[in-house]
């Protein structure tokens, strides 16, 4: 027995062989059964840190895609003078190339594309890639756990988002081509293979892909919210959780209340297709005939759907937000500032984003009086956000702050939400909505606050965690490049799309030289285009660094490279199975604790001295 | 070979970004960690603070840049009462957020700027402050319920359905893939009744003809409105989701199928006057690509889109949108025929005439008609300008026998006119085609001219002003070896024998009645 005990080498292995608490890990996995080869290893893990890596890798594959389909469409609208025929080895019959030997974007595809790009970045990377990736990695990291409260549900729910991953990819390559009607899934254009090609097949797919994907989310959010209910560790009370356990277990609450309903209203969009019923429609003439539906209302649909919708751009932002704060307040060497202030206002943002689906709908033909509680509700909404951001401010003030790639996407994390957050005060007024809605300002809006401030939180997560990971730092020069490119590149392309907003001109459009109104805007097209691809080669450079680094990055040192408080960083570089070898550490204090007596940080393992209060009071 | 080459310079990149990466580690190794990490905190810091100040500048710069193309800016302010409301309100958003917008990126990248690491430095240790929070959760909470207020005033103002008791031009706009078809309701000022399931290639709302609300209905291709006249637009959708967008007007209404919506609008500037507007600004003075004579102002116009994706053609449904005076659109609405007339009346989807009555619009039409050949006839110079085929005169299948449509519309207008002029006395000849025996025939054409004087003898014209003559297969007007040519020779012509205005008329009518006699 004597050999099974770790001699501990640094004060963290001392106080939690001293104060922590002992769940006999050795005694039941020796050996360890469940991961005996390459298969349940590295494939069929069942562990959360793998399985963290997973989502996150899964998650790049698709940004990739998904970044790839914007810039050809972006080509569409920027060049649309130029031809596309060098893109014909690659998309086929999508590019239509006339008798001069001119190609364009075939129009089904230019829709194809602006909808699987929507698709791609809202639920499989900015939902799966982001929330899956770090409550996965962090959850039981941070709270002191040996994995998830189930791994094997875990294990499976990465698996149903592959095999929706799967389905999407087959969709991509129909003859009809993938579903083309907007990520939002409108009907009755949705419903009718007779209103649009990609509403054959491509729509089945999709409807199906998105169904698993809701199946996954559902297994990874009762996992999360019961790992942070029971498995957190000794002394870890719900006020001591790092900010980033907060989010993720808020935003696992929200999946769990929503995703469900998306799933009742594909659900119902399959009996329309496929049983003949009517949910979502109603006297409809289309392809030379009258329909036999009567009596629905496709209305219904977009309640169904924005009831997660909104709640969904929760389900991306909080744990960006969560990821920030901490970031901040590591490289800051700061508590972040009004922890209490942070996650009630985090529990506020929940709230209201169950109540606030249909200010998506203002212009949709709903009671315009009923249009009176959703302004009032999304209003205050930026409340709670306001208080945020002014607490991310004031953590950096005063601060001692370290730029790293992880810091810098932190900060700029910051001024996204700012610019994106401000815009959304318009879009929520449905008096300006009348004008703003369905035109560049709501795309610029939501590309800047749910977008570009969701992948800066990402960024920040995986350039600060990476150590975590793969035992290796990233580059920084490049991660500094990175930073700079896209930060820069961003708001290139976001910030002129107010004013092609502002000049009313309508989004999802093909062409703008139909329309007198829309076709002043061809050189700030070109201008947003040309950034598009520049911002695109940046995140390359993120991919490189991200694999160079995880064979030949700067190896970790010390156990604790930051000087953070937070758990995660009591674990071994490289954490195996069950993330310490020995004691679970017992928390002894709140994980904030930066600068305070004279200390440069003081970890949550260490105990409060005496007559020192707790959490930052 | 060209995919070969990108693929090579991306590798190549990638292994220049490798490279580099290498590099400054090894550069920060051989300088010492710390000194690497300080001066490295230090230029990231200004390269922060320079950032902002370029930032903001950019964001200034290029909204004083296009504020000239924005609408609700520059000339482009809204064009109806309505929108005003709503670009103030949208203008005072502008400056709350402005505030904000600057105070937070300034504070933001200032603090990062000078609370870089140094050597030695320390944070200081400052967790929470009561009072701050409250501050700034009450400044929001306050700037909030400012502007929902005002926005909530605006929305309920705009988005009220017309009284029962104002004046209102009602029109309604149905989108389909991908096109917008536009109604008009036509004199009597009602839109008629529709269902989806009449739709067809005739009828693209799926007006009920029965209804005689819809015979009057207009269907023209750009909307024209007056200035400063309440307009209601009813709006359908016969497909899929549209959205019934005026960007000038500030109006956007989803347009669901089985669900009509409506927006009211009061359009405030003509075309016309929208294009002075637009006059004075050099963005507007430059050649339209479209039409290089004119500059770009003399060829604005207001335009419809759609705003809600609707399948392939969405960025294609323009239609052009008029304000003009009062005047002129009247004349406008004069110069359009209703659809009915000019598509559907005759035609074999017609269900008129229903239960031996037609609409007034028809019989209006009719009268019309007839007054119009009977002007013509009276007033002609030559013989056979004073002869005109009663098309409206029929007669029951293989007898003499009127049709009641015949003696109540027709005939109704003889009587009238013959009533209107005492001195006309007219020739009323039948015809037939060359189907049947031509002794038959010639008799059957003089039963049913004779059918004709009687009706209108019986209806109080004197029998010395009518004179009845049947002429059978006689002098055909149409091809009688076409079922068409033979229905054209199958008729009663009006000719005006005596009391016209012109002075040949009385001679020649002396002759011909000489003749019959």
């Amino acid at each position: 027995m004597a050999t099974a005990v770790i001699q501990p080498s640094t004060v963290e292995e001392k106080l939690i062989q001293e104060l922590g608490y002992d769940d006999h890990f050795h005694d039941h996995h020796h050996g360890d059964k469940y991961q005996s080869n390459f298969i349940t290893t590295y494939v069929f893990s069942q562990d959360h840190k793998i399985i963290a890596k997973q989502f996150l890798i899964t998650g790049m594959f698709w940004a990739i895609i998904g970044g790839l389909m914007s810039l050809v469409f972006r080509l569409q609208l920027g060049f649309p003078e130029e031809s596309l025929a060098w893109l014909q080895p690659v998309l086929g019959k999508w590019i239509e190339i006339n008798a001069e030997g001119v190609g364009t974007l075939s129009q089904e595809f230019y829709y194809a594309l602006v909808t699987m790009h929507g698709t791609i970045l809202v639920f499989f990377v900015l939902t799966a890639g982001l929330s899956g990736t770090f409550s996965n990695l962090l959850i039981p990291l941070m709270v002191g756990a040996r994995d998830m409260a189930s791994p094997l549900l875990n294990m499976m729910s990465y698996w149903f988002f592959f095999l929706a991953g799967l389905v999407m990819f087959f969709s991509l390559f129909l003859s009809t081509g993938p579903f083309s009607g907007g990520w939002t899934a409108y009907p009755p254009l949705s419903l009718l293979p007779e209103a649009s090609a990609g509403s054959g097949a491509g729509m089945t797919m999709w409807t199906l892909s998105l169904v698993l994907f809701v199946v996954s989310v559902l297994l990874g959010g009762i996992n999360y919210i019961t790992t942070v209910l029971n498995l957190r560790t000794k002394g870890m009370t719900m006020w001591r959780l790092p900010l980033p356990i907060w989010a993720f277990f808020i935003t696992a609450i929200i999946g769990l209340l929503s995703f469900p309903v998306l799933a009742s209203a594909f659900f119902l969009v399959m009996f329309d297709r496929e049983l003949g019923t009517s949910f979502y429609l109603s006297e409809i003439f289309i392809g030379g005939q009258a329909l036999d539906h009567v009596g629905g209302s496709p209305v219904l649909y977009q309640h169904l759907f924005w009831f997660l919708g909104h709640p969904e751009v929760y389900i991306i932002i909080l744990p960006a937000m969560g990821i920030v704060s901490e970031v901040l307040s590591v490289h800051a060497r700061k508590p972040v500032f009004g922890y209490k202030a942070m996650v009630y206002s985090i529990l506020a943002i929940a709230f209201l984003s169950f109540i606030v689906w249909a200010h998506h709908m203002f212009m949709s033909g709903v009671n315009p009086f009923i249009s009176n509680f959703f302004v009032i509700f999304t209003l205050i909404i930026a409340v709670p956000s306001a208080v945020k951001v002014f607490n991310w401010i004031a953590t950096l003030y005063g601060g001692n702050i370290r730029f790293n790639p992880a810091m810098l996407f932190a900060i700029g994390f910051v001024s996204m939400f700012i610019s994106g957050g401000l815009t959304g005060i318009f879009l929520g007024n449905s008096a300006i909505d009348i004008q703003m809605h369905d035109t560049y300002f709501v795309v610029a809006h939501f590309h800047i606050v749910m977008g570009v401030a969701a992948f800066f939180g990402m960024y920040a997560g995986v350039y600060h965690w990476f150590p975590k990971m793969y035992g290796r730092f990233m580059n920084a020069t490049l991660g500094k490049i990175h930073f700079w490119g896209t930060m820069v590149g961003a708001y290139a392309i976001f910030w002129p799309m107010h004013y092609i907003g502002m000049a009313g001109v309508p989004r999802r459009y093909y062409s703008f030289d139909t329309f007198q109104a829309f076709g002043h805007f061809a050189e700030m097209n070109k201008f947003i285009t040309v950034a598009a691809i520049l911002v695109f080669a940046f995140q390359i450079l993120f991919v490189i660094n991200f694999f160079y680094s995880i064979w030949k990055g700067k190896k970790v040192e010390t156990q604790n490279p930051y000087g953070a408080t937070t758990l995660e960083w009591t674990t071994p570089i490289n954490p195996g199975h069950g993330n310490w070898p020995g004691k679970i550490p017992a928390v002894q204090r709140w994980a904030y604790d930066y600068g305070k007596d004279g200390e440069e940080y003081i970890p949550q393992i260490m105990p409060l001295k005496e007559g020192e209060h707790d959490g930052g009071h | 070979m060209t995919a070969l080459l990108a693929t090579l310079c991306i590798i190549l990149i990638a292994v220049i970004a490798v490279q580099i990466g290498k590099v400054t580690e090894l550069a920060s190794k051989i300088r010492g960690e710390e000194d690497t990490q300080e001066r490295s905190n230090r230029t990231t810091s200004r390269w922060l603070l320079i950032f902002m100040v370029l930032f903001l500048a950019f964001c200034v710069v290029s909204a004083y840049y296009y504020k000239n193309y924005m609408l609700g800016y520059g000339p482009h302010e809204a064009a109806s009462t309505h929108g005003r409301s709503l670009d103030r309100m949208f203008n005072i958003t502008v400056v709350v957020t402005a505030i904000v917008f600057f105070i937070t990126q300034i504070a933001l990248f200032w603090f990062s700027y000078k609370y870089r690491q140094r050597k030695g430095g320390k944070a200081i240790f400052m967790p929470h402050n009561n009072t701050l929070e409250v501050v700034w959760t009450v400044i929001p909470a306050v700037v909030m319920t400012f502007l929902v207020v005002g926005g909530l005033d605006a929305w309920n103002d705009v988005m009220a359905d017309v009284g029962t008791d104002e004046e209102v031009i009602e029109i309604e706009a149905m989108g389909y893939q991908f096109a917008w078809q536009l109604r008009y309701p036509g004199p009597d000022g009602k839109l008629g009744s529709r269902d989806f399931r009449l739709t067809d290639g005739t009828n693209p709302i799926g007006q009920d003809w029965t209804d005689e609300a819809n015979l009057d209905d207009l269907h023209p291709g750009e909307i024209v409105l007056p200035v400063g006249k309440q307009v209601r637009v009813r709006i359908l959708a016969r497909d899929v989701l549209h959205d019934f967008y005026l960007p000038h007007f500030r109006v956007k209404m989803d347009a669901v199928p089985g669900m009509p919506t409506y927006f009211v609008f009061t359009p405030e500037k003509t075309t016309e006057e929208y294009r002075q507007s637009l006059r004075e600004y050099a963005e507007y003075q430059i050649p339209d690509p479209n039409d290089p004579e004119k500059q770009l102002w003399e060829t604005f116009e207001y335009e419809l889109a759609c705003a809600e994706l609707c399948g392939t053609g969405h960025w294609s449904m323009r239609r052009l949108v008029r304000i003009v005076s009062q005047d002129e659109y009247e004349d406008w609405l004069d110069k359009q025929q209703p659809y009915y007339m000019s598509t559907i009346y005759g035609s074999d989807n017609d269900p008129w005439p229903i239960d031996g009555e037609l609409p007034s619009i028809v019989e209006g039409a009719r009268q019309q008609e007839f007054t119009d050949l009977l002007d013509g006839a009276m007033n002609a110079a030559t013989d056979e300008e004073r002869s005109f085929v009663l098309d409206y005169v029929t007669f029951e299948t293989g007898s003499a026998e009127l049709t009641e449509l015949s003696k109540k519309y027709a005939l109704a207008n003889v009587v009238e006119s013959m009533n209107e002029y005492p001195d006309l006395v007219v020739g009323l000849d039948g015809y037939t085609d060359n189907t049947g025996e031509a002794g038959l025939n010639l008799e059957l054409s003089q039963q049913r001219a004779e059918a004709v004087r009687n009706y209108l003898v019986e209806q109080g014209v004197s029998g010395d002003r009518l004179v009845a003559s049947g002429y059978g297969e006689a002098n055909p007007i149409g091809d009688n070896a076409t079922e068409k040519g033979r229905m054209q020779n199958r008729r009663t012509e009006f000719t005006v024998l005596a009391g016209g205005f012109t002075a040949e008329a009385e001679t020649t009518t002396t002759e011909e009645s000489t003749t019959e006699s």
